[in-house]
Parts: structure tokens; sequence; C-alpha cells
């Protein structure tokens, strides 16, 4: 291990005490006893409890949890379709246009894509609710979803989906025994990362939520203007814990699985 | 008795099992298959042969489906195979790539294609432990692709291949990553599998050999176009053209020009001051015709007198010997310049050997020894 020079040192420690002090402080007051935010009245896990007990906070939970799961999943079914068309379609009619455009949300301001929606939804009279939150999330997790699994599917040798085909396969099931088995990672990494986006998302929940159904980050951030309380740094700090699970999990499966999966192929091809 | 010759490719009744008539392939400006006509019969064991990049992985992707023709039509018994997908052809083929599944054990791959079938899973375990036993798998089925060598994931390939015993197997390079030993089995069960089930062959090879063992006729290929199409034999006796015979097993190439002198006799003459070389050949040459004597090495004697009445003879010394076991190879310099190659078997053991470097030695062929070639 080559050791660091001080001047190296020091950026390091400056650079991650300004992305992880804040997360941090928030942690540990989340333990505090005392009522008061700014004030250490000794170490106690009694906001946890209480937080269990917050009817609104829990309920929020759930439509978040809800909205995640659904639109995590349509996120990846239809990302990854995408994906394959557009790595493996061929040269088609306005390709070059379509995989533009599949990345566009990625650049574009959340708060346009959530006006955007929003004006959509009071146009076809939709009520707003968990089902257009959904809706919202699954439509800019989805393009997420469709790089990582593309960017797998770019490296994934075609001669396996033909070997399928000349062993008497139609193309769907080539693609359900072959092709989706192979990049079954990329696929799951994809669905964790729609789930921690819609997870932390304010700007478009807030767009698309109703009356009826406020997701988590909506309702800490309503809180917080009534100042902040104890109460919410507990909360914030187990989703910190949930967020850093997701990306931990999904960065590592991706790695993991795909050197590997990737080694699997390349030994499978002749040296 | 009499053993029927199977050669159906001078029968003008056959009617071929593939037919590809005309057919050219380009990769955009790249033309890869060049306006090619061939017919490959029932029960052929047809052998592909020509230099690397020359389109014989081309061609087979046509027949099974992977590609299609630019120009020109396919026919699979008789009837136009390019509507048809590759999942409907009774085509099985074996990559070049292997494209072994790496997500599913041995056992699975080449179960694979039986699954798609249907067929009830007793017959499908029989072939599996069948198709393991011929290709001395059976240790290694429930490992994954990535757990065993470059040679037993060959195997596997054309395990695989084989199982659901199509009307035609396409095999490209089949047997490149074995050794000998098993090389020449796995040939021979081949083509024992080929007499069993009358399956039709296309086989891509690097090794002349193997061609010249399992093949019924072979094709050499350049540059997409074929150059020859014929039986083994004829292929290594009766090359059409030097780069046939150079590229088929090794050859001496002398050039010079023709002056008949009789019917099928020519006189060459190859070098200034050097007496004519004296050659009867079927392919016929008109006065003052540059043209090219090969002469197989093996068909050149090679001796310490001259030799009293033969056709030709050429004295020269020795350059450069090869052992090769079986045989030698003499690379004998002729005061020309040129080298000319002879082997002999080598019936004593080494150091008996009656030549060796620098020894000045004759060199004599027949008249017919050789094939006079234009170009
Ligand atoms: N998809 C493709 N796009 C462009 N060119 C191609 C494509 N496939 C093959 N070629 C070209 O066509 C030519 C013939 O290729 P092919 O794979 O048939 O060669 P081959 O005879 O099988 O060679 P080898 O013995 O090395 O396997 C090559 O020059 C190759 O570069
Ligand atoms: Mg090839």
């Amino acid at each position: 291990m080559n050791r660091l020079s001080w001047f190296n040192t020091v950026s390091l420690t400056l650079g991650f005490a300004f992305l992880y002090i804040p997360m941090v402080i928030l942690i540990i007051f989340s333990f505090n006893e005392s009522k008061l935010v700014t004030v250490w009245g000794g170490f106690s896990a009694k906001w946890y409890g209480e937080l269990l007990q917050n009817e609104s906070f829990l309920q929020a939970a759930w439509v978040t949890l809800k909205v995640a799961v659904l639109s995590s999943t349509l996120a990846t079914v239809l990302g990854t379709m995408a994906a394959y068309v557009l790595v493996r379609g061929g040269r088609f009619l306005g390709r070059t246009l379509f995989s533009g455009m599949i990345y566009a949300p990625l650049v574009m301001p959340e708060v346009i894509t959530g006006l955007s929606l929003l004006l959509l939804f009071i146009g076809i009279g939709l009520d707003r609710g968990v089902m257009t939150i959904v809706l919202a999330h699954t439509t800019f997790a989805m393009c997420y979803v469709s790089v990582v699994v593309s960017s797998r599917l770019i490296t994934f040798d075609r001669s396996l989906e033909e070997a399928a085909l000349d062993l008497g396969c139609s193309q769907a099931e080539a693609f359900r025994l072959v092709t989706l088995p192979i990049i079954a990672p990329a696929v799951i990494s994809g669905w964790l990362l729609a789930f921690t986006l819609s997870l932390d998302d304010l700007v478009i929940a807030s767009f698309t939520a109703g009356p009826s159904a406020t997701t988590l980050p909506i309702k800490i951030f309503s809180a917080v203007r009534l100042g902040v309380s104890p109460e919410i740094n507990a909360l914030s700090t187990i989703m910190i814990g949930i967020v850093t699970v997701g990306v931990v999990t999904a960065s590592l499966v991706t790695k993991r699985q795909m050197v590997r999966q990737r080694r699997d192929e390349q030994n499978a091809e002749r040296s | 008795m009499t053993i029927p010759v199977f050669e159906p490719w001078n029968d003008p009744e056959a009617k071929p099992l593939i037919q590809f008539q005309n057919v050219t392939k380009r990769f955009g400006e790249f033309t890869a298959i060049d306006d090619l006509t061939l017919g490959i019969y029932e029960r052929e064991f047809f052998a592909l042969l020509g230099p690397s990049g020359c389109g014989k992985t081309t061609m087979m992707r046509m027949l099974a489906g992977f590609e299609t023709p630019t120009d020109g039509k396919i026919y699979l018994s008789g009837q136009d195979i390019a509507p048809v997908p590759p999942n409907k052809r009774l085509v099985n083929m074996m990559f070049q790539s292997y494209a072994l599944f790496p997500h599913l054990s041995i056992w699975d791959n080449i179960a694979f294609g039986l699954k798609r079938e249907n067929k009830p899973k007793h017959d499908i375990e029989e072939r599996v432990q069948e198709m393991l036993r011929l290709t001395r798998l059976e240790k290694f089925a429930r490992r994954k692709p990535h757990q065993i060598s470059g040679g037993q994931r060959q195997r596997v390939a054309l395990a695989r291949s084989l199982a659901k015993a199509p009307k035609l197997l396409l095999l490209d390079e089949p047997l490149g990553a074995l050794d000998k030993k098993l090389r020449q089995d796995t040939q021979f069960e081949l083509m024992d599998i080929q007499e069993k089930t009358g399956t039709t062959f296309v086989i891509v090879t690097h090794d002349q050999e193997e061609a010249m063992t399992v093949a019924s006729r072979v094709a050499v290929m350049d540059n997409g176009k074929l150059v020859q199409v014929a039986t083994p034999d004829r292929i290594y006796e009766n090359p059409n053209s030097v780069y046939v015979a150079d590229f088929i097993g090794d050859v001496n190439i002398i050039e010079g020009t023709a002056k008949p002198t009789g019917p099928d006799q020519y006189d060459i003459t190859w070098k200034e001051g050097a007496e004519p070389l004296n050659v009867k050949s079927q392919n016929s040459f008109s006065d003052g015709q540059t043209c090219h004597l090969a002469i197989r090495p093996e068909k050149v004697t090679i001796s310490a007198d001259k030799p009293a009445d033969a056709d030709n003879a050429v004295q020269g010394r020795v350059l450069d010997i090869a052992y090769l076991g079986n045989i030698s190879t003499y690379h004998v310099e002729l005061p020309t310049g040129a080298v000319i190659k002879a082997q002999t078997a080598n019936t004593r053991r080494i150091a008996r050997r009656a030549f060796t470097w620098e020894d000045p030695v004759w060199l004599s062929w027949t008249a017919t020894a050789g094939v006079l070639l234009a170009e």
C-alpha cells in the first residue's frame, strides 16, 4: 500500500468532512435525550420509540415504501426493455433519436419533469395520489435503469443468443432463458438504484402527490418548516441507513456479479 | 460384391441438400462472399478450407440463418430458406467461439436444445448421457463452462450441437483445441455418427490433414470465392491452381515456359542454360506460355549418383534437413539458386542417414510426378 502524502491526506479529510459532517451531526443528535435540538442532553434512543407512535409518519413511510417498490419494479421492466431494443434492435428508423431521448430525463431539471407530469395528470383528470407518484417515479427512474442495463448489454456476447436460437428457442425464449439470467445482476442493481431514487425524491413527489398520499421526504420537509424536532432526526437517520444499504448493495451486486459473470463469459469463449 | 461409390456430385440426377445459387454477402462495402454457387449433397462430409477471413464462418452463418445473403438464394432440400428463422431450421451449428451458456452447467448446456423440443425427461437424460460419453465429459457434467479447460469446452460445444441430431450440422473448427489423439478419435466418432445417422456435415478446419481424413469433398476458398471443390485426393494430386497446390500440403513450384513436344508432352524451359524439364500434362499449354510445375516433395527422389533413366534429374547440394521422425525433408539448393524440397521415409536410424549438410546430391522425378498449372 502506498502511503498518502500529507497534502492528499488533508484534501481527503477536508473533502469527506465537507460531505459527511452534516449527516454525522444529524445522526448524533437523533440520539439526543434533550428536546432541544442544539443542546446535548445525554444519550437516548427514545425518539426512535416516539417515532413508532407517530401515525402520520408511519403512514407516510408506508406510502413511500409502496411507491418505491412499485415504481422501481415498473421502471426496471420498462428500462430493461428499452435498453434491449436500443442495444439489440439493430439500426431502425429514429434509433439515435430514441437513445438520445431516453437519456434526456437524466439531465432534465426535476422541477420541469415534476411540473410537466402535474400538468399531464391534471389534463387527463387523474386524481393525485399513490398512483400518480408511482407513474412519475417510474418515468424518471426508467432512464437510470436503462443506462445501467444497456451498458451491460453492450458487452454481452451476442453469439450466446444466436446459439439459443440455433437450438430452437424463439426470440422471447432466448431472452428469458439466456440473456436475462446473464444480465440479471445489472437488472437488479438497476432496480436498487430506482428504489433508492424513488425513496428520497422530494421535488417530483411534491408535484405529483395529493392530499390523500404524502411521502416521507415531503412529510419531513414540511415538518422541518415548523422547527426541527429530534424525532425528525431519528427518522432521517433511518432513511440514511436504508439508502446507504440500498446504494452499497447495488454497487456491490453490480461490481461482484458483473466481474464474475464477465469472467465466466470470457472463460466460456475460446482464449 | 461391389461397394457403391458415394459420388452424388457426379450424378446428374442427384439433388443437392444445400444449394447456394450465386450467393453474395456484403458487409457495407466489403464483399465477404462473392457470387458463390455450390451444391452440397445429403450424407456428405463437406470440408471448408481457406485462410483466415476468407468467408468460411460467413457461409455457415448464412446456412444457420444469422446472416441473409445480399444477393442470390440458398436452398435447403429444394426450398428457399430465406424466410425460415434460425430456430425453425433443421440445422445446428457449433460456434467458432463455442458460445456456451455461462450460467448453465455442462449438462444443461447439452440438454438445452433437447428441452426445447418438449421431449420426455427420460429421453433427454439418456441423450445427454450419450453425448457426455461420446465427448468423454461425464466427469464434468455438473460443472460450469468456466470451470473446465479449453479443450473440454470445445467438446461441450460439439456435444451440444450434436445432441439434437439435426439434418445438417455445421461445425466451425470443431477440433482445433484438442490434442492429436483425442482429435483423431473424435474425427472417427464424427464419421461414425455420420454413417449411422446420415447427417450431412459441413466442417470448417484449418487442419488439412483433418480435411483429408474426414471429408468426402473439400472446398478451398480464397477471398469469398471457391477456388476448387473436389475430393481430397483430387485436391491433393490435381490442384487446379498454384494457390490450391500451395495451400494443401507442401509443394515445389517451378516456373517456366512450355513448349509442346507431343500429345500431352511438354518441355519446360525454366532456367537459362539448364536442361528443359520433361513433363506430361492433361492441361494443355501453347508454345511459349508461362506455366508452373507443382511437384510434391515426396515425389522427388534424392540420390548420390545421377539416376540412369530418370525423366528429370537436377544436381544440387543439401542446404537443410528437417527431421520429422517418420520422414525427413531435404532442402536442396540448385546451382541456379532455387531450392527444391525432397522427402524420404526414414527407414533407417538417424545415425546411418545417407546424406548430410553440404553433400552434393541428385534430385529426380518422373514426367507425370508433377502437375502443370497456368496460374
Ligand atoms: N458482421 C460483420 N461486419 C463486417 N465484416 C464482417 C462481419 N462478419 C465478418 N466480416 C468480414 O468478413 C470476412 C469473412 O469473415 P469470416 O468470419 O467468414 O472469416 P473466416 O473464413 O471464418 O475466418 P477465420 O478462419 O479466421 O474464422 C472477414 O474479412 C470479416 O472481417
Ligand atoms: Mg471463422
